[in-house]
């Protein structure tokens, strides 16, 4: 009868043969029941991107105030949170901070899935997206939106390079001879990509911050800067690798805690909890520098009344409040405490304080931008998404759920994995 | 553009709009949208995902009981001329010859992040694709091409009939032009005043001295000027930002 149920628990045979030796992985009927609710979602989103592609973008609650809406705000904030493939990349490959290794192919993969599920949705998101290819064939280099249509592609290219190889760990794969010297061809090409991927990132990330800062016809939003760059350059390029790192170990404690199962040695987790708490120090102070000068000098050169930009609900002060003090120097001190960041469950909050910090810059940047009226006689005027731009968005949160999901499954995405799991049988063995 | 036409001193298009004179009748509107070819609006459009390439809207003064119509549209930037600088496919253009800000629909990607740029809220998408009334296709403007649904659109001066006014002076053997915008011919009480703001003797250039043009202190250089002898309407102008909440007397 034990055996009867042991085996109703482990892959199918079929299954079992693309998942790697001596990692446990729950049987083939219950990774598909977990997938079901998630590939309903991804339908869901496909039926809403199709209505918005056949019928147009009346489709959603958008309109010419609210230009941008969800979709470019959570574009902004997965592509920040995804910023933690880049930037680990980077510490492992070109810094050799060598104790990332073990979280290196879930930051590949989740930058992977915040980028290509970004790109999905701008292409459901522009009026004419057969026109893309018009951005590389007459680029306006005066555009930030040129630079970031630019680096975002080609960053894409890289990531799925990168990905490449750890497609072709998985078990039945390597069994190509082929596929086993192109891999390990590959593993020497990393450091070139890690350095490639940092530099199309810095840029990327600096101009999606630019791409506000730059709008002079909208004070609130106009930063000045060095050069043709604005603050707002600096601060989206520091802000998104402060919460890379920590977003890499939420990701990655979710999957423990999903799976139940022991992932990645603690000590993992405190180096990127700690890289995360000093960039993040940093960034609150220069976010503060910022702002100062922003609503002492900027804003009142471009005749707005600072406080004006705070006397619409429900955007009042709380929101600057938030997202610097609450969402900011908050988690920073959390994170950069080694006292503090032992404890796990304040090491998860400060991770996740940190995150909605930066999704909270990116909401204030887009959403409150332009809610407020610049004409002296405009309104102010608010937006909510409807179920279309929802379920879209919604759809591209399942495929990324998905596309780690197999990943999870069929590769090896955790070298420490198999260890952890051997030390925890002894340990049960020996009480 | 050829050698001929680059010889032409440049112009730089302008209006001056007199809000004292304007009645808020609306026949600006109209003419534009005639002009322009706007289709007639769908049934599920609103206020905010209409096309209203020049719209007149209203505005009260509560202290002095005043009321007031501005005719607002593309205010034609001259420095930096933001929605230009931030198109990613350089689908707008300043042309040299005018200064008109010109949009090229067929070129649009339609990711309004011009209209994000525009402090004039003067750009407008096309949410819906172009419909008309089965027969009013006859009586569309052959000298403007109907706009495509995803792309942006905005006033550019009435380029068609500039254009047109253009060829008709070349088939006369002749490089010197005049043209009227269609809003400006068909206002009632003459409140729109057009012409090239580099001649200093021409009737804008001499009213635009003594005006003023909306957010002027971000620096754009709007090329539409708007006179008024209403002290509230003046003090309007002059702000960025409405006023919050109870301050603003606009209804």
């Amino acid at each position: 009868m034990a055996d009867m149920v042991s085996t109703l628990n482990r892959p199918a045979v079929a299954d079992r043969e693309w998942i790697a030796r001596a990692q446990d992985r729950c049987s083939t009927s219950r990774f598909l029941l977990w997938l079901t609710p998630w590939t309903l979602l991804l339908a869901a989103g496909l039926y809403a991107a199709y209505l918005c592609l056949r019928y147009g973008l009346h489709q959603t609650n958008m309109d010419n105030r609210f230009v941008f809406g969800l979709w470019i705000f959570l574009d902004l904030a997965i592509i920040a949170l995804g910023a933690g493939a880049f930037f680990t990349g980077f510490l492992l490959y070109i810094l050799r901070w060598k104790e990332l290794k073990a979280v290196i192919a879930t930051a590949v993969i989740v930058g992977f899935v915040c980028y290509s599920g970004a790109v999905l949705v701008l292409m459901v998101d522009v009026g004419q997206p057969v026109r893309a290819w018009f951005t590389f064939w007459h680029p306006n280099t005066h555009s930030m939106l040129t630079e970031v249509t630019f680096c975002i592609s080609a960053y894409l290219v890289v990531l799925s390079i990168e990905y490449l190889p750890i497609l072709l760990k998985n078990r039945k794969l390597r069994k190509v001879p082929s596929f086993l010297v192109f891999e390990f061809e590959m593993h020497k090409l990393m450091p070139v990509l890690a350095g490639v991927g940092a530099f199309l990132s810095f840029f990327h990330q600096g101009s999606l911050g630019g791409l506000f800062g730059v709008l002079r016809g909208q004070p609130f939003a106009f930063r000045e800067g060095f050069g043709i760059w604005p603050t707002t350059f600096f601060l989206f390029i520091l802000s998104a690798m402060a919460v890379g790192p920590v977003f890499v170990m939420l990701v990655t404690r979710l999957v423990e805690a999903v799976t139940s199962k022991r992932l990645v040695r603690p000590q993992v987790y405190q180096v990127l909890a700690r890289t995360s708490g000093l960039l993040l120090t940093f960034y609150v102070l220069l976010k503060t520098i910022d702002t100062l000068v922003w609503l002492n000098s900027t804003s009142r050169q471009a005749g707005y009344r600072p406080w004006e930009y705070y006397a619409w609900e429900p955007f009042g002060t709380w929101i600057l409040f938030a997202e610097i003090v609450l969402l900011g120097l908050l988690p920073a001190l959390i994170l950069l405490s080694p006292k503090w960041r032992a404890r796990p469950g304040w090491m998860l909050a400060g991770a996740l304080l940190a995150c909605a910090g930066v999704v909270l810059n990116r909401f204030v940047l887009t959403i409150q931008t332009l809610a407020l009226p610049t004409l002296p006689f405009e309104q102010f005027l608010t937006y909510m998404p409807n179920w279309q731009e929802t379920a879209t968005f919604l759809g591209v949160i399942a495929y990324g759920v998905i596309v780690y999901s197999l990943s999870y499954r069929y590769l090896s995405l955790f070298p420490q994995e198999k260890e952890l799991a051997r030390e925890g049988k002894e340990a049960s063995h020996v009480s | 553009m050829n050698a001929e036409t680059v010889e032409r001193a440049p112009r730089r298009y302008g209006m001056v709009i007199d809000l004292d004179r304007c009645s808020g009748c609306g026949a600006c509107m109209v003419a534009c949208s005639a002009e322009n070819n706007v289709p007639p609006a769908h049934p599920q459009a609103t206020e905010r995902t209409g096309i209203t390439l020049l719209r007149v809207v209203q505005v009260k003064d509560a202290a002095s009981r005043g009321v007031a119509f501005i005719p607002m549209m593309c205010q034609q930037c001259g420095d930096d001329t933001p929605c230009m600088t931030v198109c990613p496919q350089q689908a707008v253009e300043v042309d040299k010859l005018t200064g008109v800000v010109e949009q090229m629909p067929q070129r649009c990607l339609g990711c309004r992040y011009c209209m994000t740029a525009c402090p004039f809220q003067a750009r407008f998408f096309n949410w819906w694709d172009p419909e008309w009334p089965a027969g009013m296709e006859t009586t569309l403007n052959p000298g403007a091409a109907p706009r495509m649904r995803g792309v942006v659109e905005k006033c550019d001066f009435c380029q068609s009939r500039m254009h047109a006014a253009e060829d008709k002076a070349a088939m006369e053997g002749s490089r010197e032009f005049e043209y009227t915008p269609a809003c400006v011919e068909a206002c009632p009480t003459r409140a729109i005043v057009f012409g090239d703001l580099n001649d200093p003797e021409s009737d804008v250039s001499r009213q635009a001295r003594n005006s003023f043009r909306f957010l002027e202190r971000l620096g754009t250089g709007p090329k539409v000027y708007y006179r008024s002898r209403r002290p509230w309407l003046r003090t309007l102008a002059s702000r960025v930002g409405a006023p919050p909440k109870k301050e603003n007397g606009n209804g």
